[in-house]
């Protein structure tokens, strides 16, 4: 084997190798913005759900008006600040879980509407839509983790200097929600 | 500098391990269907033939190879079929379909097909290929004894076995071992069925009951081989490993911890579950109560009381 394909491999191999950093880093970046924009999907289905469920409440609990109209202003808010900067977002979405749990514990006191079939379907269906937005953040965050982690490392961290590959923000919750939530757990084997 | 644990490292290398022992099981389980096939002309034709025993070998390939790209492409379904599960009607369960949609969003995975077997012991477990094409079965008594977040842990632990492959090599070791066993059955009652009436009419009976006889013994020593399978399949690692992928993805030991002990204190048997398909349940489905906590190395799960043990040492 000749000088020249020895070089030739080498050159090869490095060429090889870059092509799968470089790729490995955008499928890490895919899927930041692919999580966040689940996020968005979650929220907007919590939006659409609330109407329904102020409906529904109205029916047994109509003098419960203050709450209700809480919960219909958060709402139209929450709508409104999607388009706004995620500061600004956060806080209506905050503002309106706020306004859903006061919703919910004013049920307690209604075994009728307790008792409702579409209610209990509409509790199941936002209480998941909770979830979903925690999990959906969640999982923004860890992704965010692994990227970060990523372009930071050797020898990925040339690459990204020279592709532009920026570190993504984390999805930073409000503080009192940041109490209520664990630290993930540090799994080690 | 951000700090990133242990774990990824961890899963990257088991999914790497998965893969790779999966694509070793179906190349050695052809390389003994390719032995087979030379073997068992010589034996039909009383004479070795090298023609006869290339061409036994390439056929027992080609067939095994088929079985091989089926059990692949519809081993999801076949175990399915095998463990009496039929597919949720997503309108029929609104929880249990939300409660595996929002565990698919947390672990950045389309949400698997859900199956319900209809049996009273709770139990659950995942399949298929790959995380695109996963299914999850759960019981119908998993659905009734289990409250919400512990139903939200056991299913997080089967996205566990998703996301790390885990399903893969299970499901590829059921069709296997299932075939084997199945194959076992049918020539050993081939043999005591064509007993006595090889006797009344000896001459073409004789020579039949020699080839059932011959390969009967064959798949008998090949038993060994199926536990072997089962083994390679069942790693405590894997167990251990799906439950701390539950508490990554739920954020919640608790759950996991009391849902583990309420699967594991129930004293109903599970019907529907056989020694082929027994490792791919959360927990075993037919070792109970006093031994599910006894170690040993020919139990498909790691005894309960440990998994606990780990689970809760991830809360420190």
């Amino acid at each position: 084997m000749g000088i020249g394909t020895v070089l030739l491999l080498i050159v090869a191999a490095g060429v090889l190798g870059t092509v799968g950093l470089y790729n490995g880093l955008i499928r890490k970046r895919v899927e930041t913005e692919n999580a966040w924009s689940q996020i968005d999907v979650q929220l907007k289905r919590r939006h659409d759900l609330i109407p329904n469920l102020v409906e529904t409440v109205k029916g047994y609990a109509g003098h419960e008006s203050k709450t209700l109209e809480a919960v219909i202003s958060a709402r139209n808010h929450a709508v409104t600040a999607s388009a706004a900067d995620p500061a600004t977002r956060i806080a209506a979405e905050n503002a309106l879980s706020g306004t859903l749990k006061s919703l919910f514990a004013l049920s307690e006191s209604y075994p009728d509407l307790k008792a409702n079939q579409n209610f209990l379907a509409l509790q199941e269906e936002l209480s998941s839509t909770e979830n979903r937005i925690g999990f959906s953040r969640q999982h923004y965050n860890d992704s965010v983790g692994v990227y970060n982690a990523a372009i930071q490392s050797f020898p990925a961290n040339l690459l990204a200097g020279s592709f532009n590959f920026k570190p993504a923000t984390f999805y930073q919750l409000a503080e009192a929600e940041k109490q209520a939530v664990q630290e993930a757990p540090r799994v080690s084997f | 500098m951000n700090q990133p644990t242990l774990a990824p490292a961890t899963f990257q290398t088991l999914i790497a391990a998965n893969k790779r022992r999966s694509g070793f099981l179906v190349v050695a389980m052809l390389g003994l269907a390719a032995l087979a096939g030379a073997v068992i002309p010589t034996a039909l034709l009383g004479q070795v033939s090298p023609a006869a025993m290339i061409g036994g070998a390439l056929l027992a390939v080609a067939l095994g190879g088929f079985g091989a790209l089926i059990g692949y492409y519809k081993g999801a379904s076949i175990v399915m079929a095998v463990s009496g599960a039929t597919p949720l009607n997503p309108a029929d369960d609104r929880e249990l379909q939300n409660v595996v949609e929002e565990i698919a969003i947390a672990a950045g995975v389309a949400p698997p097909k859900i199956y319900l077997i209809d049996d009273s012991a709770p139990n659950a477990f995942a399949t298929g290929r790959d995380p695109r094409h996963a299914a999850i079965a759960v019981t119908t008594g998993l659905r009734s004894k289990l409250n919400r977040e512990e139903l939200q842990a056991v299913i997080a632990h089967e996205f566990g076995h998703i996301v790390n492959y885990d399903i893969r090599l299970m499901m590829i070791t059921a069709v296997l071992a299932g075939a084997i066993v199945l194959l076992c059955d049918f020539f050993w009652r081939a043999l005591r069925f064509g007993g006595p009436r090889g006797r009344s009419d000896r001459k073409s009976g004789g020579a039949a009951q020699v080839v059932f006889l011959v390969l009967a013994l064959a798949l008998a020593l090949l038993a060994p081989v199926v536990a072997k399978l089962v083994q390679l399949a069942v790693s405590r690692q894997r167990e251990f490993l799906a439950d701390a992928t539950s508490v990554r993805l739920t954020r919640n030991p608790n759950g996991l911890v009391t849902a583990l002990l309420k699967l594991s204190s129930d004293p109903d048997p599970l019907e529907a579950a056989n020694r082929a398909t027994e490792h791919l349940y959360i927990v075993s489905p037919t070792r109970k109560l006093t031994d599910a906590n006894r170690d040993s190395i020919w139990s498909t799960h790691p005894p309960i009381n440990k998994r606990i043990q780990r689970i809760r040492a991830l809360l420190d």
